[in-house]
């Protein structure tokens, strides 16, 4: 009988037991262990995810990444292309440019060489004219260096004349 | 540090009051046959003496400091009565001779009969129908085997869980190692599936650290009470003052913590006729009652049927007198006893899974 009846002299102990176990067991001991565990939980909790978001940002950053270099491939594109336009035009504008020249400068040449030509002939033309005059003169001179001559001239001229 | 040392002093003060007695105590005159239940009782109730081995008078034994509340506090070694005067007395009613125990020195004024002290009439006790008749009781404030295999338990508990702890204020949040990493599972499996679960994640911290402690403290006295020797053997959990004084915590706890919501399901049932609102209430003031009575029962009940069929089980060879039945008994009491492993694991889980659903209902908002 006395088994399922309390016994206040134990009643009294466990209740000091107890209650001095439960003070000291949630002061000083759960309350570390309980704030360890949850502290190193949400690390956890939050190292998983940064990696989740980390995974995620590299992926943007991949996208990220290949947008730019498809960016860059077409600006290189139209780069290299600009420059290659740039480059015929010049090439034509130089072309252009020289064959205007050299026409211009072959006009000019044709126009000297046509001026110094007309320059050298009056110059031929009044040299050959002294010339002749000198020679005329030397020849007349010398035709008519003395009296026999010139009556030989004389009587020619006259023959001339009436022989016409 | 200073924690431990003022458990080591009181510890040492409690085994200096403690005297051992050795094998040359007085013999029994003529054999006594073995009786079964007198035996298995003997073992799962309190005594004032650790039985270490050899007969029950006269073996081995430490015997526990009395302490008496009867006009003035009286404490002497309980030695004083299990070497006192063995007197006999005639009942009343039925006739019978009764055995009992006189103290002698500084208990002589008192008995023991069946671990109970009553104080002396004329110097003698009077029985009647298997009584103690007109006998008064005195306060019995002692260290019981019981009292001593608390103290064992808290220190035990304190020791393992104060390791833990300081693990974790040295290393911080770190993964644990140890004890700390048997433990953790166990605190973790208290705090997530008993608290949480029951109470509700918005509620379930503040009553995290006393689940803890009911867990703890049922599973460690458990297995203490596994342990055929000191500092095990006693029956500490399958002690109904024991599961009673648990039981009445979590009825504290849980009777705090009813909000409003709780309360007015208990007098005034929502959602049911007002003639059945009247006939619920009573129904409902008795279940406050009847839940944590389950609880002290269910322990009480289980620990001590587990002692009860390992203690029967050995009794099989001292029955038949013979070694041989040791072939049969001694398998079986090892799977019980491997059982009652489980079983002490168990039973903590259910005392303090069925506390937070007690605490989980009283602190459960109105749902609509």
């Amino acid at each position: 009988m006395d088994l399922i009846l309390p016994d206040f002299g134990l009643l009294i102990w466990t209740s000091i037991v107890f209650g001095l176990l439960l003070i000291v067991l949630v002061k000083f001991i759960w309350k570390p262990i309980l704030s360890a565990v949850n502290t190193r939980e949400q690390n956890i909790a939050e190292s998983l995810e940064l990696a989740v978001k980390t995974k995620a940002e590299m992926v943007a950053m991949q996208a990220q990444n290949e947008n730019i270099l498809k960016e860059a491939r077409a600006e290189r594109d139209a780069i290299v292309k600009d420059a290659r336009e740039t480059a015929n035009k010049m090439i034509e504008d130089a072309k252009s440019n020289s064959k205007t020249e050299a026409e211009k400068i072959i006009v000019a040449a044709q126009q000297a060489i046509r001026t110094e030509k007309a320059a050298a002939m009056a110059d031929i033309k009044s040299q050959i004219a002294s010339l002749s005059i000198d020679i005329a003169e030397k020849i007349v001179k010398s035709e008519l260096a003395s009296d026999d001559k010139q009556k030989a001239l004389a009587s020619k001229l006259a023959e001339d004349i009436n022989l016409n | 540090m200073i924690l431990k040392n003022t458990i080591k002093s009181i510890f040492l003060s409690i085994l200096t009051i403690c005297s051992i007695n050795s094998a040359f105590a007085t013999e029994h005159k003529e054999k006594k046959e073995f009786n079964v239940n007198e035996m298995i009782m003997h073992h799962i109730k309190d005594a004032h003496e650790w039985h270490l081995w050899g007969s029950e008078h006269g073996g081995t034994s430490i015997f526990l400091p009395i302490i008496l509340i009867d006009g003035g506090v009286h404490t002497f070694s309980s030695s004083n009565f299990y070497h006192g005067e063995m007197k006999t007395a005639i009942d009343h009613a039925t006739k019978a001779e009764v055995e009992y125990l006189q103290g002698v020195g500084p208990a002589a004024n008192y008995a023991l009969y069946h671990e109970k002290i009553y104080k002396l009439n004329d110097g003698a006790l009077s029985f009647e129908d298997g009584h103690v008749h007109g006998n008064v009781k005195p306060f019995d404030l002692s260290i019981t085997k019981n009292v001593m295999s608390l103290f064992f338990g808290a220190t035990i508990l304190l020791l393992i869980m104060g390791s833990v702890a300081r693990f974790y204020k040295k290393n911080g949040a770190v993964a644990p190692k140890g004890l700390a990493k048997f433990l953790e599972p166990i605190i973790i499996l208290v705090r997530d599936d008993i608290a949480k679960e029951n109470i509700g994640h918005l509620k379930y911290k503040k009553y995290v650290p006393y689940l803890l402690t009911i867990f703890f403290f049922i599973f460690f006295n458990n297995l203490l009470g596994m342990i055929p020797i000191l500092p095990g053997g006693a029956n500490l959990t399958g002690n109904l003052t024991i599961t009673m004084f648990l039981a009445v915590c979590t009825l504290v706890v849980t009777v705090f913590s009813g909000n409003k919501n709780y309360w007015g399901h208990i007098f005034w049932m929502p959602g049911v006729p007002v003639p059945m609102k009247f006939f619920m209430m009573p129904i409902e003031i008795i279940g406050i009652f009847t839940k944590p009575f389950a609880l002290m029962i269910r322990l009480f009940a289980n620990m001590t049927a587990g002692h009860i069929i390992v203690l029967a089980l050995i009794s099989i060879i001292f029955i038949n007198q013979s070694i041989a039945w040791g072939a049969l008994s001694v398998p079986m009491a090892l799977f019980i006893s491997v059982l009652e492993l489980l079983v002490a694991f168990l039973q903590a889980f259910l005392f303090a899974m069925l506390s937070a659903l007690f605490i989980g209902a009283a602190v459960e908002e109105a749902h609509h």
